[in-house]
This record gives structure tokens, sequence and C-alpha cells, in this order.
């Protein structure tokens, strides 16, 4: 069975400008993939492309297995089976939430139609506004109406365009993970895109990590963060720093603080083996600095951030490097003080040294 | 302000208070049935016609890309430099029987062809009207749709709605408030106009209020009459007000970018063909019918009054466009800060003075200004101890008020149509700046209501100029413009003769409308 | 931005006023509502100031709007004459009390009784003649005999006629009226409805267009249009028939002209009024629109008198504007529109 959609190295410009290059992905039935990028990488016009709405000036798109993108046609949006949530939901403002959401059903006989609607306003939990106007609504019941609207023709595929993007941080937290459970009831595969990676990781299976129109990675969150592909998603996913180090072996890179032990992924270039005494630079989570007042090694603090549970604290390490370091809250020291450290890496990462 | 304006109108109305039962008995019992029929056929055809033709044209030039595109997006609002009744004759000069047309057939036939259509027919009447009225939906809907954005209508097709299903079921209701704006504009000159309909002698209401009036001496009947027709006219416009009630019609904010439909081989070129056709019947036939006609009296017509006839056509039209203009953004501001439902019903009876007939409206406005100078003139007369004669009626004071009161509706329609697009967290948001009242509309609001302000007033501008029985009644000595000038020669017949102030007036409108094409292309 | 505008706006009309206002200070003159248009009466108005020194202001509209005018203005009126191109209005005109009776032996000695008020309130100074016009390859003269006779089953399918709005129809059926009462009247008209060829025509020219293409054969019109009609076209197979030239005679019309009552140059109006009268006006007046002069002792030009001579109905066109309400009913009554 063919992946649900399938992205085959397709290229996108407006005018001279390329938005999109030579980028691909697959996405399985049921399962919620995610462009996560700064503004501007082109995450959205990716999505556009896989609505229709974009052609593809090189490339390939299927759905199910069928092309419905190459840079010679392209599949009118309507006759693609995706749904779509706008950023501004782009609700249709002459009509009533009911109609809103019964809009794509226009095919549907009259009774089949209203208990869809009635089905998915209960979903949504929006059944009393089933006769207001979209101006009417506060912004979460609007996003609500958008995702309902998307999602009642059981479109193949959902994509959603920064659909949190409009609201508040609470109201996105717990949203994100509402729309989450109501995709999955339905069983929807959908896309999402957005800027905000803890939306991503709170919704997705698989999420691409976007940068300058290329997806520089597309894994699931786990392997985002524990195993970057590259410099760029090191950094754009959560914390950490970069600490100078050599490679000794397969299994060990050494630093200033110690040898590290575990696989040592993505160092050497393919031509430098057998692969020692490279200088690489190791990627230090802010988990990967624990509290240790027994540790002989002292770390000076700089700056702390109180997070309730935790305290992210700035450190100066003994070598002069500057780490994170995330400690339980109980764990209170003053700016200026010294911690005892201990570093726990459980999955070393390490680029090839970059010229300062 | 409003009350102003509507002081002509209750003139007309207050002639209920003199009773004119005769005519009443005589009309009902003789011609009136047919002519109520003959009206609403009319404007039920003008307002199927102009809307579909107007806004068909609106969504292929502003949504769609088809070859002369650009061309037409503005070609197509040249008719409305035409005085209606001037299409009306010369498309009946052309088609009737006596017509070239119909006389090349015949020679050609060496019979008469039975089946040649009758242009002095319903179905005449309502085609040359279309062609005239028009471009008011079409100006107002491509406005519409400009300022729509794209997204809902990209919501639409991920809904697996067509794009035709999309303009059909989302831009179409969106734009509501626009095309029942253009329509409305249409309605009422359909409803008012005399001229059109008596080169094609077909009977309406308004014929019915000229009979009264001319042939049957009564003033009063007439006026009556015409009250009954704003009525009629009122009445619907708040059924369709009432029935847009809740809706609303702005966006959350446009698309970044707008990527025209591009329309394939065979639609782009049936695109082109539907608007060189209206264009070519709408405007090119008449006005090259005009040129000829006028190239044949240039010589003995033309002197350098004309100059004269084209300022003043010129002088008044600006004049009454900037007054209009104000007065309409004034309105709508009222309306907007007031949303009560009596300041709704009040803006909605001072913008009827459009659907008056010109001549009737006239009236109105000239009584109380008589009135008001006749006041004057006696504390004049008491104070200086001398007959000074008339004084605002020696002014064109008389004759802007009487412009205002006529084509407030043209202002308002599409500034109050643009004041829709802008939501009310943009209020909002200004008075969080510190900005309100002249500040908020100066700095906020006439910017986002540029484009209507511009539609308004070239609509304005161009009617103003047109415009025949006020400027006729109220105009100062000496103030003869081009359309008095047509007036002058059609009144004895001298079609011929007409067609050169005719020319000259359709060039003086061409005039706003580029200029109004170059605003809504930067749009 | 508006206020801004506003201001400009009164500024402009401010400047307006103070120019006109410096105009209006008069020498002697004479301000001459008109429902004539202005290429028929300029012409006479010069001629005018050029003898007399009388300067005179004039301002063209339609008859009903200008008596609204005159009667909305009232006694503070700038206007000191009326001249229109009918007389139903001149009739209306006098009973709405808008006009003066002028006691003038030059005016009383110039236009015929009939062409004038009884009461002296007004006075023709042009006779529009309304006579029948056929196509001279489908009708021999001697079929054509009245107005009337055209309501003859005969005639089915072959009469034009313009649309009964149109005054000249109104006052020819206000003169039957009187003649012939009416019932007769009515039932004259009704025949005249179930013999046109096609819908009554908006104007004159179009109906004498008509018969020229042979869509019908005869039609009722003003002389000058086919006067007109046949200057530009002189092939057209058209030709003018005198009709009721052993009954009553050619109904005629006026355009003529009244001196308001509250004219305030009444003197120099009755003047204008006189001089408009005199065979030395009459000419231009009735030449430049092919109309008969009123003035008997004066000649119409050499191409209008080519038609032949006539009998006029000597009926008062009084009755004309009596009966003018009557006939727009009795032809709404008989369906002709």
């Amino acid at each position: 069975m063919p992946p649900l959609l399938e992205i085959r190295g397709i290229h996108h410009r407006y005018g001279e400008q390329k938005a999109v290059r030579q980028l691909s992905l697959t996405l399985d039935m049921g399962q919620i993939g995610c462009l996560l990028g700064p503004s501007g990488c082109g995450k959205t016009t990716v999505l556009r492309c896989i609505a229709g709405f974009e052609p593809v000036s090189d490339g390939t798109i299927l759905l199910n297995g069928t092309e419905v993108s190459t840079k010679d046609f392209c599949v009118p949006p309507e006759r693609r089976h995706v749904g779509m949530v706008f950023q501004d939901y782009a609700l249709f403002p002459h009509l009533t939430v009911a109609a809103n959401i019964g809009f794509g059903l226009h095919r549907m006989e009259k009774s089949a139609r209203a208990a869809r609607v009635a089905e998915l306003l209960q979903t949504v939990g929006l059944t009393d506004t089933a006769t207001r106007y979209p101006h009417e609504l506060s912004g979460g019941q609007q996003q609500r109406v958008a995702l309902a609207r998307a999602l009642a023709p059981r479109p193949d595929l959902l994509l959603l365009d920064e659909p949190f993007s409009n609201l508040d941080v609470t109201l996105r937290e717990r949203l994100s993970l509402e729309v989450r459970d109501i995709l999955r009831q339905q069983n929807a595969t959908a896309m999402l895109v957005t800027h905000d990676q803890d939306e991503a990781f709170a919704m997705a299976d698989r999420i691409g990590v976007m940068q300058a129109g290329e997806i520089r990675q597309w894994d699931t969150a786990y392997n985002l963060y524990h195993r970057p592909a590259n410099r760029f998603v090191a950094e754009f996913i959560g914390q950490g720093v970069f600490l100078a180090g050599r490679i000794l072996d397969a299994d060990h890179v050494e630093i200033d603080l110690g040898t590290l032990k575990g696989r040592v992924q993505h160092a050497c270039a393919p031509d430098c083996t057998p692969c020692t005494d490279h200088p690489v630079d190791v990627l230090i989570r802010p988990d990967d600095i624990v509290h240790d007042d027994a540790s002989p090694l002292q770390a000076e603090v700089l700056h702390k951030a109180f997070r309730g549970a935790d305290i992210l604290y700035t450190l100066r390490l003994p070598g002069g490097a500057v780490a994170l370091s995330l400690i339980p809250s109980h764990h209170d020291h003053a700016i200026g003080g010294t911690i005892g450290i201990r570093l726990e890496v459980d999955h070393v990462v390490a680029f090839n040294r970059t010229a300062p | 302000m409003a009350l102003l304006v509507l002081i002509p109108v209750g003139t007309v109305a207050s002639s209920f208070l003199v009773p004119a039962d005769d005519v009443w008995r005589h009309l009902a019992e003789t011609t009136l049935p047919g002519l109520l029929a003959n009206t609403f056929w009319l404007a039920l055809g003008v307002a199927g016609g102009t809307v579909s033709l107007g806004v068909g044209l609106a969504w292929l030039t502003a949504v769609c890309e088809f070859p002369g595109r650009r061309f037409f997006s503005w070609a197509l609002l040249l008719p409305l430099a035409i005085p209606a009744y001037v299409t009306a004759f010369v498309a009946l000069g052309l088609l009737d029987y006596t017509g070239p047309v119909q006389t090349a057939l015949r020679a050609w036939l060496g019979t008469d062809p039975g089946w040649f259509p009758d242009v002095r027919s319903r179905g005449g009447v309502i085609t040359v009207m279309v062609l005239a009225f028009y471009p008011y939906v079409y100006l107002l809907a491509r406005n519409a749709f400009l300022t729509q954005g794209r997204r809902s209508l990209e919501a639409a097709q991920s809904l697996g709605l067509t794009p035709r299903q999309g303009f059909l079921r989302v831009a179409l209701p969106m734009a509501r408030p626009w095309i029942a704006g253009g329509t409305m504009l249409a309605l009422m000159e359909t409803l008012s106009d005399f001229g059109t309909v008596a080169v094609f002698n077909y009977d309406t209401f308004t014929t019915a209020i000229y009979k009264a009036w001319f042939g049957m001496f009564s003033l009063t009947a007439a006026s009556q009459l015409a009250t009954l027709l704003v009525v009629i006219v009122l009445a619907t416009m708040l059924v369709e007000q009432r029935f847009r009630s809740r809706m609303r019609y702005a966006e959350a904010r446009q698309g970044q970018h707008m990527r025209r439909i591009a329309l394939s081989g065979g639609h782009a070129w049936l695109a082109a063909a539907l608007a060189s056709a209206t264009l070519f019947l709408s405007f090119l036939l008449p006005v090259t019918q005009l040129a000829i006609w006028a190239g044949g009296v240039f010589s003995q017509d033309f002197d350098r009054r004309y100059l004269e006839f084209f300022g003043h056509s010129l002088l008044l039209s600006l004049l009454a466009t900037l007054l209009v203009c104000g007065f309409a953004l004034l309105v709508t501001y009222a309306a907007r800060r007031h949303g009560d439902a009596l300041t709704r019903v009040a803006v909605r009876v001072a913008t009827i003075g459009y659907a008056l007939p010109g001549a009737v409206l006239a009236v109105g406005v000239f009584i109380p200004v008589a009135w008001l100078d006749n006041r004057l003139a006696d504390l004049a007369a008491a104070f200086l101890d001398s007959g000074s004669g008339l004084l605002l009626q020696g002014t064109l004071l008389a004759v802007l008020a009487a412009y205002t009161t006529r084509f407030l509706a043209v202002g308002h329609s599409p500034i109050d149509s643009a004041m829709q697009r802008i939501t009310g967290s943009i209020d909002e948001a200004a008075r969080g700046l510190g900005l309100s009242g002249w500040a908020m509309l100066r700095r906020v609001h006439l910017p986002m209501l540029r484009g209507g302000i511009f539609t308004a007033a070239a609509l304005v501008f161009v009617d103003v100029m047109k415009e025949m029985p006020i400027t006729l009644m109220t105009r100062p000595f000496g103030w003869d413009t081009l359309a008095v000038r047509i007036f002058e020669m059609t009144s004895e017949g001298a079609w011929e003769q007409a067609a050169l102030p005719a020319v000259a007036l359709v060039l003086a409108g061409l005039l706003p409308i580029m200029l109004l094409v170059r605003q809504t292309e930067r749009h | 931005m508006t206020t801004f505008r506003l201001t400009r706006v009164l500024i402009a009309i401010l400047c307006c006023t103070s120019l006109l206002a410096a105009t209006s200070a008069r020498a002697e003159q004479v301000v001459v509502y008109s429902a004539r248009i202005e290429q028929l009466i300029k012409p006479m108005f010069d001629a005018f100031t050029r003898e007399t020194g009388i300067e005179v202001k004039f301002v063209t509209d339609k008859e009903g709007a200008l008596l609204a005018r005159l009667k909305a203005e009232g006694r503070n009126t700038p206007a000191d004459m009326l001249i229109t191109s009918d007389a139903g209005n001149l009739w209306e005109a006098a009973r709405e009390g808008l006009l003066r009776p002028v006691e003038s032996e030059v005016l009383e000695s110039n236009i015929p009784a009939h062409l004038r008020d009884p009461g002296k309130q007004w006075f023709g100074l042009s006779v529009r003649a309304r006579t029948l016009v056929y196509n001279t390859q489908k009708v021999k003269p001697d079929e054509l005999s009245t107005y009337e006779a055209l309501a003859d089953p005969r005639w089915k399918g072959r009469l034009c006629l313009r649309t009964s709005k149109k005054v000249y129809n109104q006052s020819l059926v206000a003169v039957m009226i009187d003649e012939l009462g009416e019932a007769k009247t009515e039932q004259i008209v009704k025949g005249w409805v179930a013999n046109l060829a096609t819908d009554p025509l908006s104007d004159d020219t179009r109906a004498l267009e008509f018969v020229a293409a042979g869509k019908c054969d005869v039609t009722v019109v003003n002389t000058y249009y086919y006067g007109r009609l046949m200057e530009k076209t002189p092939s057209l197979p058209l030709a003018i028939f005198w009709p009721n030239q052993a009954g009553s005679g050619v109904h005629v019309n006026i355009s003529g002209a009244g001196i308001t009552r509250h004219a305030h140059a009444a003197p120099a109006a009755i003047r204008l009024l006189e001089f408009l009268s005199s065979e030395q006006a009459q000419n231009l007046f009735a030449d430049v629109n092919m109309e008969y002069p009123a003035n008997p002792r004066v000649a119409s030009a050499p191409a209008v008198a080519a038609w032949g001579g006539f009998k006029q109905n000597p009926i008062n066109l009084v009755r004309a504007g009596e009966l003018q309400t009557e006939a727009v009913k009795l032809m709404d009554r008989a369906g002709y529109r």
C-alpha cells in the first residue's frame, strides 16, 4: 500500500525566488506530520503545493499513490480531497457556524448533512453556537469551527496552516491537545505547519525541520531532539550548546569535562576513516548536565530562570565554556555561586568542527 | 444633516395634503395596471441583466486572467459617460424598422423579414438599460472582488468546490452589499428614467407621473405618484437590508498574494468575446454613431461657446462631486457611529432622492429654495428698502443643493460598502491608540475608504454631468452646460445636432473614469 | 481632509455668488423664461436688443418646470415673460394666475383672434400646423380627406401615429372633442388605434421615416418636421395633405408668449412681445423652424409656402387648453399610448 502522501523532490519558485527546493517526505495514513521552521522558510508554500493552490516547478506530489502535482500538471484543489485549516481560519462571514461546517458537504443529501454537522459540532464542543455567525465567536471557537469545517467532508488528508498562531498561549496548548485527540478520533491523516516546536511536539508523529526551502530532517520528535541530523536541526530544536571535543574512537568523544561514552553520530566525513582524533563540536543539552554536589566538577552560576519544577541555569564550566543545565528547583543556587555538576549524556551528538 | 436632504423629498411627499382624486381614479381605471406591470417587468429585467452582466464582467476582470483583461477592466466603465437616452436613441435609430440594419436586410431579401425582433419592445428597453446601467454593478462588484481577498475562495476549493461553485457560493454572497448597492443604483435610475422609455414609447410608472403633470396639469398628482414610487423603492431597500442584518462582510485580512485564475484557451477567448461585445454595444456603437452625426454638424454648430458649456459642466460636476462625497461620508459615518435602526432608516430615506424622477425632484428642491429666497427678499426689502430680487436662485447654491439631494445615493453606496470592510476591531485599535472623532476618520478610515470614495466620486461626477432636469430648472442665468445643450437640441427632435454636445459630454466623462481606473489599478 | 474640502467648496460658491451678484446690477433688461429653445428665440432677441438697446436675458426649460418655477417664485420672480411652444401651457399659466392681461393694439392687430387669449393674457407668435403626410407610392391624395377619416377600417394597418403623450396630439384631440363631442371623438381615436401599423412612435420625424420606409402609408405630423426631413433627404416619397379643408380646417397650435403677473420690467417686456409679433420679427420667428408666421400680413418662407395654402381651424386655442385634460383621459381610455 503506498503512503498516503509522498513528496518527491519538489521545487517551487515565486518568480525568480526559489521558495522550496528538492523537498521530499512521506506520510502514512493516520499519521500527523508537521513542517517546522522559522518564518519565511517555505513551509506554508509546501502546504499550499500539497493543497493544489500552488503549482510545483519540478518534482512530484502523490496522494494515495496517484500523481497530483508535477511540473506539467496540477490537479485542482477541489479534486484532491484534501482539507485545509487556514491560519486566519477563513470562515465565511456570511454563513452561520452550522452552514460553515456543512459547506463542504454540498453533495450530501440534506438529512445526512445535518447529521454530520451535528456530529462535528459535538466533536468540537460548539453545539450551542450552531446558529451564530463567525464574528460572534471567540478566537478559539472560530478555530474549532474551521477545524470542523475542514473535517466535515472526511478529507484523505487535512492540512493545518499555523492553526494556533492567533490564539493565546494557554489556549494554544489546550487546543493543540484537543485537536490532536479529535484528529486521532476521526482517524485523520494531517499535515501541520508551525514555527512553534512545542506545538509540533504535542501534535505530530513526524516532523520536518525546514530551512530556506529545504527539509533538513524528517523524523520523530525524539530523534530530532536526541539525534539531530545536522547542526541547524540541533540548534533549532530544543536548547543546548556546542562544546569543543575530539573523537577518540567509534564509541568515545573527549571534551574538556571528560570523556563521553556512547555511539558517536554524524561526526566524520566519509573520507575520514579510521575516525579518530577528529576535532568535533559536541551538543550538550540542558538535561545532559545533572546536579551532583559530590562531583569534583564545579560550575559558576551566570544566570538562572525559574521554571516551576526546574530551574534553567546558565553555567560557566571549568574550561571557560558556557552551558545550560536543567536542575530540579529545590536545588536553589545564587547567581555567582557554584554548583557541583556531572555529565550524563545518553546520546552523544557531535558534528565536525566548523571553522571559527 | 440628513434632514437637509429630506426637505425636497418631503416637499414632494407633502403633495398628499392636496387631493388629486380624479387623476388617480382615471389612472386606476385606465392605464395604471398596465403601467405597473410594465414597470415591474422592466425593473426585474434590468436588475437581472445588470447583475448578470455587471457581476460576471467584474469577476472576469477582477479575479481571472484573459487576453485584454487590463484594457477591459477600465474600458468597461466607459458606458457610464453616455446618457441612457442617447444609447436608446442610437440603438433605435440603428435597429428600428427604418434603421440601416433592417433597411439593408429588406433590400437584400427583397421583402420584409418578419422574424426581425421588434426593437421597440420590452426586451429592447431592458437591453438598452442593461447596457447603460451595468457599469454601476460592475464597478461596485469589482471593488468587492478586489478587496475580498482570495482566502475564502481557497477555503471553498479545499472543501471540494470548483472555482465556479466557489464564485457562486462564497465570492458572490460575500460581495452582496456591493452588488445590492450597485443594483439599487441601476434600479433607481431605471425607475426614475423618463428619457429612455420615452424614446421607446414604453409606458412606465414615471410616464404616468409626467403625463399627470404635463398632460393633465396636475403637479400634485405627479408628486403623489412619485412619492408612491419612492415608498416602493424604500421598502425594497429595507427588506434587502433586513435579510442581511446579522451578516458581516469584513474579511480578517487579505491573502498575501493574489494569483489570478488563468482561464484556459477556449474560456479565455469566451471571456474576451463577452467583454468585447459588451463594450462594443454599450459604448463603441453609440459613440461611433454620435461621432458621425457630430462630424456632420461640427462645422456649423461648433463655436467658442462649447468651451463655456464644457467648463460649466466640469465645474458643476466637480463642485457637486465634492459636496456629495462629503455628505455621503458624513451620512455613512453617522450610521456607523450610531448603528440604531432609526439612523439606518434615516440614511436610507436620505438617499432616496435618486429614485425620484429628476424633474419632480427638481421641483421639490426648487419650491423650498424659492420659499427661502422670498423670505430673504422680504427681509432685504424691509431693511434696504429696495427690491433686491431673489438671492439664492442666482447662485450655484440651489443647483448644488439639488444635485446633492439627487446623487447622495450614488455617493453613498460605494462609500458605505467600503465601510463594511473596516472591522470593528480597527476602530477599537485606533481608539486604543488615542484616536477618535475626526482624527480617526482622517487617519484611519479615509485611507481605508479611498477606493470607495474614488468610486463614489467618479460615479457622481459622471452622473451630474449627464443630469438634465435639475440643471435646467435650477441653473443660474447663462449657466448652460453640455446637458442643457443636449436638451435644447433634442427637445425639437434635432438628434443629429444633439450629437455634438453628447460627444463632448462623453469626452468630459472619460476624465474621471480614467482617474478612477488608475486609482483602483493600484489597489 | 473633509473639512478642507468643504471649505474649498464654500469658497468656490461664495466666489460664484459675488461674481453673479456683480453682473445682476441691471441695465434695462427683460428676463424671459422660455420653453422654446435657444436657437429658435435668440436671433429675435438679438434683433430686439439691436433696435431698442434693451437686453434680453433668458433661461430655457420644459413648460411644466417653468410653470412650477414661476409659481414657487411668486412675486419675486425675475421673469417678465413666458414663452412656450404650445397653447395649453399658456392657458394653464393664465389659469394659475401667473400671467397678466396686456392691452396692446399692436398685438391685437398683428395676431388673429383665434391665436390669442380672449383674456389678453397670451398671444400666439408662430403657427404649428398639424397635418397629414402620406407615402406617394402607396396613397393617392384623393383617398385622404380628414383626420377623422383615418379611423375608417380601410386604413387598417396603414396608419402611423406619434405617441399621445405629445401635446400636439393632445390639442388635436381636444379640439375634436369641442367639435364632435366626447363620444364621437373617442370612437374616432379608437378607430385610429385599431388602424395602427405599429406601436405609437416617439416623435414626428420617426413617424415620417416609417411612412417613407413603407411600414405605414399615412401619419399625422407638424409640418416643420416634414420640412426638415425633406430638406435633408428630398428624395423621400412623402407629401403633405391638408385635411378637413371642406370642414373646420387644419388643426394648428402655436408657439406663444405672455407677460408674467409679477413682471418687474413689464413695459419693456410688452415692447418685446410687440416686437416679436411685428412684421420685422415674424419672418425670423417662424422661418428659423419652418413654422408659419402668426401675423397674417407676413408671408411664410418660400420653402414653406411651396407646400401650398390651407385653411386653419379657426377655433380659439383656449379650448385646446381647457379640454386638454379631457383629451388625455380620452386617449388613455381609447388605448392610444
